[in-house]
């Protein structure tokens, strides 16, 4: 029973709740990154990483920390662990550092790391917190994955930079109105196939700080936090 | 010199624009870009901080960390930073300048996760040295507000416009806005080059 519990704590951040495609969270390294599908999973793997230690961390400090200087503390912690992940990136994937440049010390303000740990990592024990944060990375992962392969496969007929299709050269899908364009139709598609319920799971909008003047939700929709 | 810091200005606005080229900011972009007024006092809230933050940590980065051998503190100390210089401003501005707080103050707490912030303050350090020096990274990080606005600006115009089409279902939202914003920066792709060859610098 236990275990099921755990399993679905993983499993939930990968379709359901997938950050980037329902929540709509992290955008800015989804649409910079994502030019070829080996930069996706580097980004990806980086965020999992970070996202797993920063959940375990608050969560073990979820009743020491003060309320109100809750958001500085979690910064902090998340900032030590982007700059431990890269450190080792620049030690061990050289090649990842280049390409992801000024995103990898980014992942600080990701959205999607500072509101797992608003949302649950400062509400629940160790171990569901880092599995949650392990589902959300890997939903993450997968999210930029699909993005990167559509935008390698149309811009330059690669995948993993092996040839895959070499007449394909549509160039405009590697700059960045493809990026925008694809993650378009992509929310659009998950939008489809979840009945149109995507914009109304604002569960990543609790946490976000923009919440009081975001316009990204229809007028309908209600924040229901 | 002047000629250099001119270029910095206007490829930080129109070439190198850090929403619609760099994807940096894409929350507030996409989030309060609805209507005009909220979009210009977002991008205006967000100048001010870019430029402030960029003369607080620069210096700290060259004559502080630097000579320390404290470099890979950057992450740490720029975010850190960024967040008590945007606490500061909100307590200094309700304090003595209420007016500008009441028009600006709603977004300067939105600002400490606006990746575009901290991305202008490394990108800066990252770009630093021969020719390249506490002036323009100013100059930078002013343009780069005024980017900034310019692309907020124009996307509030677009999103008047979507108000009124009549969209697919599954389109409405959030995916019509991105296609949309595709368009704008396929738009601003058409400034590359420009600047250069304005200058004469190419």
């Amino acid at each position: 029973m236990a275990c099921k519990g755990y399993l679905k704590e993983v499993t939930k951040g990968i379709i359901k709740e997938n950050p980037v495609l329902t929540l709509v969270l992290g955008t800015c390294p989804t649409l910079a990154v994502t030019t070829t599908a080996s930069n996706a999973i580097g980004m990806g793997l980086a965020a999992t990483i970070v996202l797993i230690g920063s959940n375990a961390v608050v969560s073990a400090l979820r009743n020491v920390i003060p309320d109100k200087v809750r958001i500085p503390a979690y910064i902090t912690i998340i900032a030590t662990f982007v700059t431990i992940v890269q450190m080792i990136v620049k030690a061990f994937a050289p090649a990842i550092d280049e390409s992801l440049g000024i995103f990898l010390p980014l992942i600080v303000v990701n959205c999607i790391i500072l509101g797992r740990a608003e949302m649950f990592a400062s509400k629940n024990p160790v171990v569901p917190s880092m599995l949650d944060g392990l589902g959300m990375g890997i939903g993450f992962t997968a999210a930029l994955l699909l993005m990167g392969s559509i935008r390698e496969l149309l811009g330059a007929g690669t995948w993993f930079g092996m040839e895959i299709i070499p007449a394909l050269n549509i160039v405009i899908f590697l700059l960045p109105p493809g990026g925008f364009f694809v993650f378009g139709m992509l929310i659009a598609l998950a939008n489809k196939l979840n009945g149109g319920k995507t914009a109304k799971n604002a569960g990543g909008c609790a946490a976000c700080p923009m919440k009081g003047n975001c316009t990204v939700l229809g007028k309908g929709d209600k924040l229901d936090d | 010199m002047i000629k250099g810091l001119v270029a910095v200005f206007l490829a930080a606005i129109l070439t190198e624009n850090y929403v619609l080229a760099k994807f940096l900011g894409i929350c507030p972009f996409l989030g309060v870009s609805k209507k005009l007024n909220t979009a210009v006092g977002m991008s205006a809230a967000v100048t001010f901080v870019m430029v402030l933050s960029t003369a607080v940590t620069y210096p700290i980065y060259m004559y502080l960390l630097v000579p320390a051998g404290l470099d890979y503190l950057q992450t740490i100390v720029f975010i850190l930073v960024i967040a008590g210089l945007v606490q500061l401003v909100e307590i200094v501005l309700k304090k003595y300048i209420p007016a500008l707080y009441n028009s600006l103050g709603i977004y300067l707490p939105l600002i400490t996760t606006n990746c575009a912030v901290l991305g202008v303050t490394m990108l800066v350090i990252e770009k630093s040295g021969e020719g390249y020096g506490f002036g323009h990274a100013l100059i930078n990080a002013f343009g780069a507000g005024i980017g900034f606005l310019l692309a907020m600006v124009m996307f509030a115009g677009v999103r008047g416009r979507l108000e009124t089409a009549d969209i697919p279902k599954s389109l409405k939202g959030l995916p019509i806005t991105l296609v949309a914003a595709s368009l704008v920066s396929l738009s601003f792709l058409g400034f590359a080059g420009l600047v250069d060859n304005m200058l004469g610098l190419g």
